[in-house]
């Protein structure tokens, strides 16, 4: 068992690594982030459509919520599978696993030292929405700020074990990645990025919360907004999803390095 | 004469694509399953657009299922030729492979689109053609080949747009994900284009040409294409390709290569 002191200069020297390589590819980073626009084409269709006002919303609320669903899927990006699979054919992963440290640790820090390099990007994407429309914005409370960071950063930790838990086939199969791609699709549409969970049928509504998926998208962008959200309810699902999720991954991880087989294993 | 031959060779190219391609059979139930969860949860946002109302931005349920439908083919497309090729270009540059792609007597644009053909966009085409058939309340020969040319129009845009995305990689290796924007903004075809706010409306009109890859072909299909948005689009259509013509051009012309 380490020390705690040893651990934070871990963690330092880490993230402060990889941070300077992500700041290397910030060309690059900027691209990703202008990829996730989705939720704000999703606002100019909803905007012209009356169903949300139908749900009870008043189209600030609706503005505010695709923002906020916006800024939420900007820092929960997982792209773990794809760096993984690479590293687990070509053998880089070997190395890793020679040093004193679970190598799932780095990919963690490589994807906080990303939502950084991303911090910029996305506060230049914000000025220009406030340029084009002020109403767009909005200033939340600090306290509904400090309780939606939470569940944004919990939403990150959530996407990040999923996605661990499917890397893990990249030990068993090449199209772990095809897999994963499947997975995308219920985020997509349950989670409440591109269509709020207030206007589903209530029947679909039940199904989609009984899913990890809307602890993703939905619950921190309620509270980053400023909508009514069930707070105990929120934290609940994303914490008890967490909890399911990280023993199946450690287990995905030993059985998967038992088979691991690449170059130097 | 020179024309057959490079027919010829296209089949060919094709021919040992899908040959090679054809070892990865658990592909098909993949891409089937991807195209249909989409096609789901598309049709599933849309049936939540329009509760309450009977249409959107002025298009009815069955008009927009066209849009949709049109957009799938146009995804299908696109896994089937642009992917497969066009995101190949990025590591020709980066491993300067590209070199023995010059040196081929083929014209090296022609290599670089066609050369390969991936089967497993076929369960988008086929969606894709369910749904307009679903959303057409009747089909006349005429609307259907106007509609037919503006939506070649409409590929020819996207996959201009596409290669000299993909051609910027010249100068900036790490262009790839430039591509992936480009996919993720598309995304706008699945509604009509009335369906967005003005300002909105004109972004997809003049900068990303969305409204002529999905709307603009669904109206010619339902007979309510206007003359002047199918002569701008085939003029778009037109442009575009040469554009992304010069510009391969001038894109080689300031390549190094890999050993100079």
């Amino acid at each position: 068992m380490r020390s705690p002191r040893a651990s934070l200069r871990i963690a330092r020297t880490l993230l402060s690594t990889q941070y300077a390589y992500m700041l290397e590819y910030r060309a690059e980073i900027a691209l990703w982030a202008l990829s996730g626009v989705l939720p704000l084409i999703m606002l100019g269709v909803w905007q012209n459509s009356g169903a949300a006002s139908q749900a009870g919303w008043s189209p600030a609320q609706l503005r505010h919520y695709f923002v906020a669903a916006f800024i939420v899927r900007q820092f929960s990006v997982v792209w773990l599978i794809h760096v993984f699979e690479e590293d687990v054919v070509s053998g880089k992963l070997s190395p890793f696993l020679l040093q004193p440290l679970q190598p799932l640790w780095r990919y963690f820090a490589a994807h906080l030292a990303e939502q950084a390099t991303r911090i910029p990007f996305v506060a230049l994407m914000l000025l220009a929405l406030s340029a084009v429309d002020p109403g767009l914005l909005w200033r939340p409370s600090l306290q509904k700020l400090l309780l939606g960071l939470m569940a944004l950063w919990g939403a990150f930790v959530l996407r990040f074990l999923l996605q661990t838990l499917s890397s893990m086939l990249c030990f068993w199969s090449e199209r772990a990645a095809a897999l994963d791609r499947l997975l995308v699709i219920p985020y997509l549409f349950l989670s409440g990025l591109v269509a709020p969970l207030d206007t589903f049928p209530p029947a679909v509504q039940r199904f989609a919360l009984a899913t990890p998926f809307p602890a993703m998208v939905d619950f921190p962008a309620r509270l980053l907004s400023g909508l009514p959200v069930d707070l105990g309810g929120g934290y609940l699902s994303l914490l008890i999803w967490c909890l399911i999720l990280s023993p199946l991954c450690y287990w995905g991880w030993q059985r998967g390095l038992r088979r691991y087989g690449a170059m130097g294993a | 004469m020179r024309r057959s031959k490079t027919l010829a060779m296209l089949l060919q190219f094709w021919r040992s694509s899908l040959e090679s391609e054809s070892e990865y059979q658990l592909n098909l139930v993949l891409e089937c399953l991807s195209v249909f969860g989409n096609l789901a949860g598309s049709l599933f946002v849309l049936s939540l657009l329009f509760s309450g109302q009977s249409t959107l931005g002025g298009w009815t349920w069955n008009e927009a299922l066209i849009v949709l439908g049109l957009y799938t083919l146009l995804d299908g497309f696109t896994s089937c030729l642009l992917q497969p090729n066009l995101s190949k270009i990025v590591n020709h540059v980066q491993q300067g492979t590209l070199d023995f792609v010059l040196l081929k007597p083929v014209d090296s644009q022609l290599w670089l689109s066609l050369r390969c053909f991936s089967p497993w966009g076929a369960p988008g085409l086929l969606a894709g053609c369910v749904l307009v058939v679903l959303g057409l309340p009747e089909i006349r020969p005429q609307s259907l080949l106007l509609g037919g040319l503006l939506l070649a129009s409409g590929a020819a845009i996207l996959y201009s747009l596409w290669f000299s995305l993909a051609a910027l990689s010249i100068w900036f290796v790490k262009v790839w994900n430039a591509t992936e924007v480009l996919r993720y903004t598309l995304v706008a075809g699945r509604y009509p284009v009335s369906a967005y706010p003005p300002a909105l409306r004109l972004v997809f009109v003049f900068v990303l040409p969305v409204a002529f890859m999905t709307t603009v072909p669904s109206q010619a299909l339902l007979g309510q294409g206007s003359w002047h948005w199918a002569l701008g689009s085939v003029l778009m259509a037109a442009g575009s390709l040469i554009a992304s013509r010069l510009f391969w051009q001038f894109a080689l012309r300031h390549y190094t290569s890999a050993s100079s």
